[in-house]
């Protein structure tokens, strides 16, 4: 094992990784860790704007439903880069307006909360459709023996609906998270330190934009192939029931 | 008990009066421009099974589903076990919880057994009393176990519907329409979507419960059951009542021409 470590030493040519500076090892960690914070907290936020978008969508009034209908058509056609850049101006504006109307301070919103906030409402657009498909997906039947034994609009789709349509999201939901993670990436163009910011920092210092990048790479990868298997996991016991499917995996 | 009792309500072995069930009178619905029920009444009482048949489209599904509110009414009334159902000046019900708890005491069962397919089968069964009903878990338990003795599947309670039979699925539906202890059974053709061969089966866990003195509206196309079962039978034409009585008198001595028509065309 002893040469493994020696790779990572001062001198050598993997030594720029050592965790402790002048290695980068230590920032390229708290870049990922950074980047996960983000993915999770957007993606949680996402999936709750997804589930409320995609009951509005499907059974809301005609005000949600165009309301709803604006917000998907605009998200999903406007390119990520763009609506970061937007957002995250007029994120922390809002909220000040906001504070100023109430007589309050202007505070500095966190990048991190702010990231945070605008990859989740980016992502809820998404997760909308995702999750509109999979209801429908619902047999119907099944929700109408819920509703004929007395459940209540909410214990349906608590109990029937949503453990249901997830086996028929899950595949979707997989996908969005994938790329969640990549679209971390863009708020490097807005200078919040997450994995590829930090990558390019490294890299700008000591010139070895192929090694941070590789990194990255491989950083982004294991995270991939990691939440991978839990989605297969997950899909496999939403799955639970249905003979016949394969269940699962990316 | 509040119903209004009819003045030749029939009586049950102890001669005490029996009590409604179920009353519909003069039901309409429409959907769009298609009036579908023009004006049905029924009454159930305690322990009467009641079969309905019909031409495909003639509204049996329609009325069993606006019984329970699966769909609304366009006028009419509805009682369920004395429990009048409120309706708005457009005939729509005025409570969501009253229709709930109308629900509670209505057994469906569907043509397709809707099972939940997510849910083993004693899941199944006490997803509703659990959940809905508020029955402590472990009782609910020992009641869905003896349903499921009652109906032959006492060795499938920890499978999945679908790696089930349609007959067994159908039996467990039955099972779970019965645990929630509901005063009637409505049940919608219960036997259309099965083989041949599994028919007999489901039809037998009915015939048991009519014995047993439950309550039920029975949709069917299976005549020579609704004869052997029923105690009343309507014959629906178009959405209208066309001609009603005892089995014997309808199957034996039918006067409606179109009746007898009907009665042809399913090879009675
Ligand atoms: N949700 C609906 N919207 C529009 N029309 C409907 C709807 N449900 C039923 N109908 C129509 O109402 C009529 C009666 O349908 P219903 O299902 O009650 O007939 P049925 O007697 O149960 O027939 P079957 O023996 O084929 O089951 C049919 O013409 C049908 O097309
Ligand atoms: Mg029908």
């Amino acid at each position: 094992m002893n040469w493994l470590f020696g790779l990572f030493e001062p001198g050598h040519a993997l030594g720029l990784l050592a965790l402790s500076p002048p290695g980068w090892g230590g920032a390229l960690l708290t870049g990922l860790s950074h980047t996960l914070e983000i993915a999770i907290g957007s993606y949680i936020l996402g999936t709750v704007i997804g589930v409320g978008g995609a009951f509005g969508k499907l059974y809301g009034g005609p005000i949600v439903k165009d309301l709803l209908a604006i917000y998907t058509t605009a998200i999903r056609a406007i390119p990520e880069l763009i609506e970061i850049l937007l957002l995250y101006y007029l994120v922390p504006d809002i909220v000040n307006r906001f504070l100023l109307s109430l007589g309050r301070p202007r505070i500095d919103l966190p990048p991190i909360l702010v990231g945070t906030l605008v990859l989740g409402f980016v992502l809820g657009a998404y997760m909308t459709e995702v999750l509109r498909g999979a209801i429908l997906a619902v047999p119907h039947g099944q929700v109408e023996a819920a509703r004929a034994y007395g459940m209540t609009p909410l214990q349906v789709a608590h109990r029937v609906t949503l453990p249901q349509m997830l086996a028929y999201a899950l595949p979707g939901m997989a996908n969005l998270w994938l790329n969640l993670t990549k679209d971390t990436a863009l708020l490097a163009v807005i200078g919040f330190n997450e994995l590829t910011e930090t990558s390019l920092q490294a890299g700008g210092t000591t010139k070895a934009f192929m090694l941070f990048f590789t990194a990255a790479g491989i950083l982004y990868l294991i995270i991939s192939a990691l939440s991978g298997r839990l989605f297969a996991l997950a899909e496999r016991r939403a799955r639970r029931g249905q003979p016949s499917i394969r269940g699962g995996g990316i | 008990m509040t119903a209004a009792t009819a003045q030749s309500a029939p009586q049950d072995q102890n001669g005490n009066d029996r009590s409604e069930a179920i009353r519909v009178e003069n039901l309409h619905k429409t959907f769009g421009d298609l009036e579908v029920l023009k004006g049905v009444s029924l009454t159930a009482h305690e322990g009467d099974v009641v079969a309905i048949i019909g031409g495909s489209g003639s509204g049996k599904s329609t009325m069993l589903r606006c019984i329970n509110f699966l769909e609304t009414p366009t006028s009419g009334r509805i009682v369920i076990a004395g429990e009048d159902v409120e309706m708005r000046a457009d005939g729509s019900p005025a409570s969501r919880r009253q229709i709930e708890h109308i629900r509670q005491k209505l057994g469906m069962v569907f043509q397709s057994f809707n099972l939940w397919s997510h849910k083993t089968v004693m899941e199944n069964l006490i997803e509703v009393p659990v959940h809905v009903l508020k029955v402590p878990k472990a009782e609910a338990i020992a009641r869905a176990e003896k349903l499921l003795a009652r109906v032959g599947l006492s060795d499938k309670a920890d499978v999945y519907p679908a790696f089930m039979s349609g007959g067994q699925q159908q039996r467990a539906a039955i099972a779970r329409a019965l645990a929630i202890e509901p005063r009637a059974m409505l049940f919608d053709e219960p036997t259309s979507a099965l083989d041949p061969e599994l028919v007999g089966e489901v039809l037998n866990v009915i015939r048991d419960l009519a014995r047993e003195g439950r309550t039920m509206l029975l949709v069917t196309h299976e005549m020579k059951f609704a004869r052997e079962v029923s105690d009343h039978v309507i014959y629906l034409y178009n959405g209208q009542v066309e001609e009603e009585g005892p089995p014997d008198q309808l199957f034996g001595d039918p006067k409606s021409e179109r009746l007898q028509q009907f009665l042809r065309t399913v090879g009675w």
